[in-house]
């Protein structure tokens, strides 16, 4: 009798393993604690680099970075031996989270409909179960700002990192009301308006957003006066007071070289206070003007094509270093939802076409965290930040190298996604050709 | 004397059908040599004689009035090929019907795109100028060399290239027939359909047509011949094995099929293009000896590319598959070198292996691996020279060669290399490119179609 009782309980014990081996193995989880990264090179990007340093992280921080650091007890300790850390990559321009299938709108959230629609919300529509997070954080990019598009006035975007069940567990700090400034070149070869309907078309857009604009300010007033009692609802006015009251930035997308000017001209008359100019694919040609105005830069696709037949090949390639240059903050996007993960692939075209790899390398680090207010806690190696940042067995710059460990908000993310899945399922198929024949 | 001078006319037919190819004689000097067959070669020479490489070794002397590039601390490998493209011709759907075979896109060359140039300072030398996707059966392709400079549409012909065909299986032809127009095909089951159908009449045209010919030698025959179709004919040539199948594809199931179509009907000639789910049938397509053409990482611009994995070259590659990365984007085709060595994160595949990627693979999809697509003796002098390993994400192609002939100069180039001005076009016309448009190029023209039809984009 006991005989059976030990079979059966190790029997069960054994089904149980089983049944966890396989859980973990169907949907790994990210696992929370306190870490010590031992013995790695860490590019802390705003304190040079440490060699053979130990970074601790602890309730979700980065709480010792060094190398005469004191392990704390119970850490668990994972040797990073001819190994890398960098801070989590940051793309300044995704629709990641909100754009899951290209050619499916049933899959898309990042276009409502409307020309001035501020108060639509990127955070609201992201989606944390998105098949695409996984894939793209597993290289290396933790954080990313999920973009409205369309009309004039598109939405709200807002940073998000790569890891949590909702939201608001994602949210990473920052939101900006999207202007898509009224556009004179083409959108593509498709695009077979007349010049003549082009000026048309953005002069009445900028009239719309002088009219709106103007609008704003006077609710600001309204509302100051008022202090925010008995004023009616307007949705887009509320969503563009922070804005008017500079505790909220303007990102404005402008690309063609004369449409980037008018933005800067617009942004100053109208006395917007916090300015990202995004785009910016023709900046290379008004460099001068940009930093004289002293607005950021969100640039990108750097793997992009030329926008006039007579440019130099190389110009998207040499832009954010051009612009880099002539003094400009310039942070980097990729533009993409499905592709983030090739950011560093973008920061190493602009490091080889002019930028160094230096600055290429913090326009995807610090330099965005900067212009959206977060480098306090993002962007760089450094005691006090979240602990979002990446362990590679080489430059992450580099399509050779390998992602080892992301961390973000100190959670060590499984390194497994879809893509990575299909691969252990498929490249020894079993069965092969032989079923059945 | 009569019939010396018709054989003279014949020869000059025969020698205009071809456009005069200009070649060159060059010597690289001091390079390391990637010859991606026969491994690396370091501080090394190679001679190109009369736009053929001619010897490839040490301390070559260069001979009187050759070009010589200096090559010392970079890197020399073959032209990269490119096994799918849109670029160089100025039509890509004739997407009006399920089966337009009788269509080329050679007929629609254009040798000022700045898109040639643009892929050729992207190390690219060759590239497949495809019908696109619109058809399950679509036009014939032409296999064109980047000779940025000439102005006779002829001269990019890759002469003596093999004949090769566009295929396409899933949401694009039945997008556009089934969806827009309401015929057959609207399914994968459509589509086998169509496929089956066609090479079912084929077969039945190439019988009426031996029976003739069979007939027309026998005394006092007085038969008319069969009518002539040339849709029917090029399917024809097609059994008889005559015409490589590229085909654009994305599910597993729908590859499969085609496989099975074709080995019913004995079809051996068959490259799979996208082919993004290609990895699940990997055993399937390495017995049959199709070959794959996909993205690095390309994956959910639309649903039937939704399960796809940035491994699949890799997968296809241990599989036994001879697979190739293209580009099919304007943009993709200046960094092909990129894209292959994203093969080496996402399935660890050696350096030559990358690059045969790009290099002797897509040569033998297009049947010109006899030509192109590696570094020997008597190859085809089309080579890329890299600052930095083409491998590196740092890399920086300087010089492309065509026949022997530098086309691409980084340091030289001017910045302006438009070898035509629109005088209508303004100066200050610049075009943004938004990346969803960028993805759909193999559907370009037959989008227009549906802007037509439902006004959308």
């Amino acid at each position: 009798m006991k005989k059976i009782f030990y079979t059966a309980a190790s029997l069960f014990t054994a089904v149980l393993c089983a049944a966890t081996v396989t859980l973990q193995a169907q949907s790994p989880k990210g696992k929370y604690g306190t870490f010590a990264l031992t013995h790695a090179s860490i590019e802390t990007v705003t304190k040079g680099i440490i060699q053979n340093g130990t970074v601790v992280i602890s309730n979700g921080k980065i709480v010792a970075v060094g190398t005469n650091v004191t392990i704390p007890q119970g850490a668990e300790v994972i040797d990073c031996t001819g190994q890398w850390i960098y801070p989590g990559m940051i793309d300044g321009g995704t629709q990641l989270g909100l754009n899951e299938v290209g050619s499916d709108q049933r899959t898309q959230d990042f276009e409502e409909v409307g020309d001035i629609i501020p108060q639509m919300k990127a955070l609201t529509a992201v989606n944390p179960n998105s098949v695409l997070i996984p894939v793209n954080r597993i290289s290396g990019v933790t954080t990313v700002i999920a973009a409205p598009d369309g009309d004039l006035v598109p939405g709200t975007a807002a940073l998000i990192n790569l890891y949590g069940y909702t939201p608001d567990q994602m949210y990473g700090g920052f939101e900006g009301v999207v202007v898509n400034f009224p556009n004179t070149g083409r959108r593509g070869f498709f695009d077979r308006r007349s010049d003549e309907d082009i000026k048309k078309a953005s002069e009445k857009a900028v009239q719309k957003l002088n009219d709106v604009w103007d609008k704003a300010v006077q609710y600001h007033k309204l509302d100051s006066a008022l202090k925010s009692k008995d004023v009616s609802y307007y949705p887009e006015m509320e969503a563009l007071l922070p804005v008017v009251r500079g505790e909220r930035a303007l990102m404005i997308e402008a690309n063609a070289a004369k449409d980037i000017l008018a933005a800067l001209k617009w942004a100053k008359d109208k006395k917007v206070k916090k300015v990202i100019l995004t785009g910016a694919a023709e900046g290379w040609r008004v460099a001068d003007e940009i930093a004289k105005a002293k607005v950021p830069v969100v640039t990108g696709p750097v793997q992009g094509l030329p926008s006039r037949d007579y440019d130099r090949y190389d110009k998207p390639y040499a832009n954010a270093g051009l612009m880099q240059k002539a003094g400009i903050k310039v942070a980097l996007r990729t533009n993409q939802a499905a592709n983030v993960r090739n950011l560093p692939y973008h920061a190493a075209f602009a490091a080889a076409y002019g930028m160094g790899r230096e600055e290429a390398l913090k326009a995807i680090t610090i330099v965005p965290a900067e212009i959206f207010g977060v480098a306090d806690r993002l962007g760089s190696i450094e005691t006090g930040k979240n602990a979002t940042l990446l362990v590679s067995d080489g430059d992450p710059l580099e399509t050779k190298t390998n992602i080892k460990q992301v961390f973000i908000d100190g959670w060590q993310i499984p390194l497994v996604s879809r893509q990575t899945q299909l691969y252990d399922e498929f490249l020894k198929r079993d069965p092969g050709v032989t079923k059945n024949k | 004397m009569r019939k010396l001078y018709i054989s003279l006319f014949l020869l000059l037919g025969i020698t205009v059908a071809y456009a005069q190819v200009d070649k060159g004689n060059l010597l690289i000097k001091n390079g390391t040599v990637l010859t991606v067959t026969k491994g690396t070669l370091q501080n090394t020479d190679v001679l190109v004689k009369d736009g053929k490489i001619s010897q490839i070794g040490k301390n070559i002397a260069a001979p009187s009035g050759y070009k010589v590039v200096d090559a010392t601390g970079l890197f020399v490998m073959p032209g990269i090929i490119d096994a799918h493209s849109h670029a160089g011709i100025d039509a890509v759907n004739e997407a009006t019907a399920p089966v337009t075979a009788e269509v080329f896109t050679g007929d629609a060359l254009n040798p000022f795109q700045m898109g040639l140039y643009r892929a050729l300072a992207g190390g690219v030398t060759t590239i497949h100028a495809m019908h696109g996707s619109a058809n399950a059966i679509g036009g014939q392709c032409e296999t064109i060399k980047l000779r940025y400079g000439v102005k006779d549409p002829e001269a990019l012909r890759m002469e003596g290239a093999p004949r090769t065909i566009k295929f396409a299986l899933g949401e694009n032809p039945t997008r556009v027939h089934g969806g827009g127009n309401s015929i057959v095909p609207r399914t994968r089951m459509g589509v086998e359909f169509v496929i089956r159908e066609s090479f079912s009449k084929a077969k039945e045209y190439s019988a009426k047509w031996d029976a003739y010919n069979k007939a027309k030698t026998q005394k006092g025959f007085r038969g008319a011949p069969p009518e002539y179709n040339l849709r029917l004919e090029t399917l024809a040539d097609i059994l008889k094995g005559n015409i490589i199948i590229h085909c654009h594809s994305y599910r597993a199931d729908e590859i499969y099929m085609l496989l099975k179509v074709c080995k019913d009907f004995g079809v051996k000639k068959l490259v799979f293009q996208h082919v993004n789910e290609g990895f699940k049938v990997a055993p399937e397509l390495a017995a049959y000896g199709a070959m794959a053409s996909v993205f690095a990482d390309w994956w959910a611009y639309k649903f039937e590319v939704y399960y796809s994995t940035a491994y699949n070259a890799a997968i296809l590659t241990r599989n036994g598959v001879v697979t190739s990365i293209n580009s099919d984007d304007a943009e993709l085709m200046r960094h092909l070198y990129h894209e292959a060595a994203k093969t080496q994160k996402y399935g660890a595949l050696t350096d030559d292996e990358a690059l045969a990627l790009i290099t002797i693979n897509p040569a033998k999809q297009l049947g010109v691996d006899n030509r192109i697509g590696s570094l020997e003796t008597g190859k085809d002098a089309d080579i890329a020279i890299f600052k930095g390993h083409p491998l590196s994400s740092y890399a920086v192609p300087v010089y492309s060669v065509v026949d022997g002939l530098v086309r691409f100069d980084r340091e030289k180039d001017a910045d302006d290399m438009r070898i035509y001005v629109d005088p209508k076009q303004p100066i200050e016309t610049s075009t943004i490119y938004d990346n969803d448009h960028a993805h759909d190029s193999c559907m370009e023209g037959a989008e227009e179609n549906f802007e037509k039809m439902f006004g959308l984009n």
